[in-house]
């Protein structure tokens, strides 16, 4: 066998070989995005269930507008930046995508004055800080593609203290979140949303409006006030794992597509280089042929 | 006689639904008990097993660790942080959990709430008889 049709033929094997990997982990990578979306609609009920609790204890409490956590402070110095991201890579511009948008939103608060503060969920985003060398607020790796509400909760925990102390001992003064939308299979969107202050409270304590069906009139306990201080905690633990949660989903998506695209090259380069080793094969032959006529030749005509 | 309808819902998944005769809940101020029929209440819930009676008489113990609960016409939505079913306790790791965090001492409140929490477990786990 010829030294050119022994390279092609080694080159075949090794893009076989890399495309039943791609194709595994597109395979994964689907499944697992059946079961984010899974995870994302059972989650639903609780929020439904969360935000007619707050509303009622909005409704009944004393000036809801002036709670800590729902209320702007007055000097807007710092903002913390929650930016969610992939822990491995492979997954196209998932994660670029993600940190792009944190970095749009940073210049826009720096533009109206304000400090931002990063808080980097997965190692692609902690990456990225790390090696511009900014400081972080807090990063949180190992969990970007099956996230648990534990997580949520810790991360919330760490977003809340730092919202409650005040602006001058480092304390920040609105909390933004920048997460992946799962619109579809086939579109990821980068958002971002801004979880602090609270603002779902403003659009729901009107109770006077006659169209909205009135809340049972709930005897609370241990009081309004107090279901609404430790609910409201509860809402930011819920939009930190709904933002996860969406962004491993997207997360998922943007991977099996990317595997997707790889295993089609795979296929192309696989296509392209049978071709040119049958072509080497073939003019091997041709040659050997014409090499035993010439012999031949020479031979008779001595 | 009209009964409750009760759903336990956790952050990440629907726990347990179904019909029941009443419903026994820890919140701050104590044990409240609800029975079909009872006055709107929103109260939150402390670390503690949540007793469910259903029509036929048999108990169903839930584990939740924190959150609240609504009754509104007969109608009962427990919504908690975290909640296990009695089948889904691991009970030999809440009882090492238990002891880990007994012996780290009760001075230290983070290690008082993993005991508390162990302890719920291993109620539940342990069933609505002991």
């Amino acid at each position: 066998m010829g030294a050119q049709l022994r390279v092609y033929r080694r080159r075949i094997r090794s893009v076989q070989a890399t495309k039943k990997i791609t194709k595994a982990m597109e395979l994964i990578a689907s499944s697992r995005i059946i079961k984010a979306q899974g995870r994302l609609n059972a989650s639903m009920p609780y929020l439904t269930q969360l935000l007619d609790a707050i509303s009622a204890a909005a409704s009944h409490a004393t000036d809801v507008s002036k709670h800590p956590l729902t209320s702007a402070a007055h000097s807007q110095v710092r903002a913390a930046v929650l930016v969610v991201t992939a822990d491995r890579g492979l997954a196209g511009a998932y994660s670029s995508n993600a940190i792009k948008e944190a970095e749009g939103l940073t210049r826009t608060l720096n533009d109206k004055g304000l400090e931002v503060v990063p808080y980097v969920v997965g190692r692609k985003g902690v990456g990225f800080y790390k090696f511009r060398g900014r400081a972080m607020g807090g990063e949180y790796i190992g969990f970007s593609d099956q996230p648990t509400y534990d997580d949520a909760r810790r991360i919330g925990a760490d977003l809340l203290q730092r919202f409650l102390e005040p602006t001058e001992s480092g304390g920040v003064d609105e909390i933004h979140v920048v997460y992946t939308q799962f619109k579809n299979m086939a579109q990821q969107e980068s958002r971002v949303r801004r979880i602090l202050p609270l603002e779902v409270v403003d659009e729901v304590v009107d109770t006077s409006n006659e169209d909205t069906t009135p809340f049972p009139l709930y005897e609370f306990e241990p009081g309004p006030e107090a279901v609404l201080d430790a609910l409201l905690p509860r809402y930011v633990d819920h939009a930190v794992y709904n933002a996860l949660l969406m962004s491993a989903a997207s997360e998922h998506a943007a991977r099996r597509r990317a595997m997707k695209s790889a295993t089609d090259n795979a296929e192309e380069l696989i296509r392209t280089l049978t071709r040119q080793a049958n072509q080497a094969r073939q003019a091997e032959i041709t040659q050997e042929i014409s090499e035993i006529v010439g012999g031949a030749d020479a031979l008779s005509s001595a | 006689m009209a009964e409750l309808t009760v759903a336990v819902v956790s952050a990440e998944r629907a726990i347990w639904e179904g019909p029941a005769k009443s419903v026994v809940a820890k919140t701050p101020e104590g044990e409240i008990g609800i029975l079909p029929g009872h006055e709107p209440v929103l109260a939150l819930l402390v670390e503690a097993p949540l007793k469910i009676e259903s029509p036929d008489g048999t108990k169903t113990l839930v584990a939740v660790h924190g959150g609240f609960f609504s009754v509104d016409s007969n109608r009962v939505n427990v919504i908690a942080e975290a909640a296990e079913m009695a089948a889904d306790i691991d009970v030999e790791r809440a009882k090492a959990a238990l002891d880990r965090a007994t012996k780290a001492g009760a001075e230290d409140a983070a290690e008082a709430g993993a005991a508390k929490r162990a302890e719920t477990r291993l109620n539940v786990a342990m069933g609505p008889n002991r």
